[in-house]
């Protein structure tokens, strides 16, 4: 395996500011939650200048590690159910849902899957890699430990890494 | 060292059974737990869905890590392996763990995971598999994969869910839950319904058992909470695990079918683009609902059980055919000869699974 390339996101960055700087025309940013907004910019920084970015593949996974998972918008969707209960906060209470929005933005109709650990383990996520590999059909793959304690404590390490 | 992923134990606990054949026996005999509850978890609106009457917990444990250890201990007994051994690993599916806690305490699902790890004197760090509702398929790939890379004797893989008014409450804003007992696949079908259960398997390279002989994961790269219009996903993901295999020599599949409109019919489509019309096709979800995170690994356990008797499970709720395609619903109980089926699955964040399972090849 050979990681290409590396993005880092530091927590309290703006994520708007972000966005508006480096991608700007892409509205369904807006209705992402933080996991999904940061999963997404890392993304787009990472794959910066890439030569026929969106044509449509299934050779390029996406994976995602974490420990916190979505708590971050299951709080913000229990404390809507007080109220009125938010179908669109609802569906981002999967922490599977930033790989898919990773994968709409750039046609990847290969593996994407999500993971939560105890404690961010280099060597572990590693193997969980290399073993996605196995699947005959990737031959790259974004790979991210991306950890939303809350929407401005955040953990965002994002690379892509080839077979 | 053979390079045949096999189950070697396998052990449910389910509203119908106590055990996994318990349970089989119960989908068998067309029985269900699916039932109308009001003011249940303290939930506005009533709703239909398939729940434990017991509710009891071990010690120091939550009802979901609870139900999952009687599992994993129906399993892990059954394929007669020492669960404290540095080379065997956990992989933990739920969806959303200790939800109802939210608030009082951590409810990261790895908290969980560690829990029922430790509880077997497990040494290593479990990992879970969050990957909306395919996440049972996704954890019995991610157990075959670490098997072939060597590092693992055994991977106990168990899928837990229980229900809560946070997830009642989330399908009900999504519009998403039938009023009644689930239809899948049938032409008056109108949602889905939400269950509890727990599975678990031993997987060990061997050359006996029913082997887990391949798996893919593929997206629709379409949309968050809505499936494919093609059935792009579950197509590619059955069109790889089917890549080296005579669709003939299956004896059926079973497929995700939770009784939503757009999911049965983009299954029906998927089926369709991959040859499989002639095949019959069955979902349980008539008899537990949506168990969530227990449903990728308690459906193939109880595929298992009925591709051995030669049977295929009847598809309770489903009455007359509701999709565009020709599809070979199993309506009732019937016989099937091939000694290989195929489990799908598919979720929100436009993820869908197929795990292809054999019998035979055994030396």
């Amino acid at each position: 395996m050979r990681v290409c390339k590396t993005i880092t996101i530091p927590g309290n960055t703006s994520l708007t500011g972000l966005y508006a700087e480096k991608v700007g025309n892409y509205p369904k940013f807006f209705k992402m939650d933080t996991l999904s907004k940061l999963g997404f910019l890392a993304t787009e920084l990472l794959l910066e200048g890439e030569a026929d970015r969106f044509i449509s593949r299934e050779d390029r996974a996406v994976l995602l590690f974490s420990r916190s998972g979505s708590v971050c918008d299951d709080s913000h969707f229990a404390k809507s159910m007080e109220d009125y209960p938010s179908p669109s906060l609802f569906v981002y209470t999967l922490p599977n849902i930033v790989a898919g929005e990773i994968a709409i933005r750039n046609n990847y109709r290969g593996e994407t899957s999500a993971f939560v650990l105890e404690q961010y383990d280099k060597e572990r996520i590693r193997h969980v890699v290399e073993e996605a590999f196995q699947d005959r059909t990737t031959r790259s793959a974004i790979v991210g430990w991306v950890d939303v304690r809350s929407d401005t404590d955040w953990t965002c390490e994002v690379s892509l890494i080839e077979k | 060292m053979t390079e045949r992923v096999a189950c070697i134990g396998y052990g449910a606990l389910t509203p119908v059974g106590p055990s996994a054949s318990a349970s089989y026996q119960a989908v068998r005999e067309g029985r269900s737990a699916l039932r109308s509850y009001e003011g249940m978890f303290g939930c506005k609106e009533p709703f239909v869905a398939s729940l434990f009457e017991q509710r009891d917990r071990f010690e120091g444990y939550s009802f979901m890590e609870s139900i999952a250890i009687r599992a994993a201990r129906e399993a892990l007994d059954a394929a007669a392996i020492n669960p404290s051994s540095p080379r065997v690993a956990f992989v933990l599916s739920s969806i959303k763990g200790n939800i109802e806690a939210l608030g009082q305490e951590d409810v990261s699902l790895s908290v969980s995971a560690a829990r029922i790890a430790r509880f077997f004197q497990n040494p290593n760090m479990p990992i879970v598999v969050s990957n909306a509702c395919i996440s049972g398929v996704a954890a019995l790939l991610q157990g075959r994969r670490m098997l072939l890379s060597g590092q693992w004797d055994a991977v106990v893989v168990v899928g837990a869910e229980v229900q809560s008014r946070f997830i009642i409450t989330g399908f009900q804003s999504l519009k998403a839950l039938s009023a009644a007992p689930c239809k899948p696949f049938d032409a008056d079908r109108d949602g889905l319904n939400l269950g509890e259960a727990a599975a678990a398997m031993v997987l060990a390279r061997s050359d006996r058992g029913w082997e887990l002989a391949d798996g893919a994961i593929r997206n629709d790269a379409n949309h968050i909470s809505g499936p494919s219009r093609t059935g792009e996903g579950s197509y590619n993901a059955l069109r790889y695990v089917l890549s080296s295999f005579a669709p003939e020599e299956l004896a059926f599949v079973n497929a995700h079918g939770t009784a939503t409109r757009y999911n049965d019919e983009m299954e029906a489509i998927s089926l369709r683009r991959a040859g499989l019309p002639g095949v019959p096709v069955n979902s349980l979800k008539g008899c537990f609902g949506h168990t969530m995170g227990a449903a990728g690994i308690l459906e193939s356990i109880l595929s298992m059980q009925a591709c051995e008797q030669g049977c295929v499970l009847p598809t309770r709720g489903f009455s007359t055919l509701g999709v565009s395609e020709p599809l070979r619903v199993s309506a009732q109980a019937q016989s099937c000869t091939g000694r290989a089926f195929v489990k799908l699955l598919s979720g929100f964040g436009g993820v869908n699974g197929a795990l292809l399972f054999r019998k035979g090849g055994e030396r």
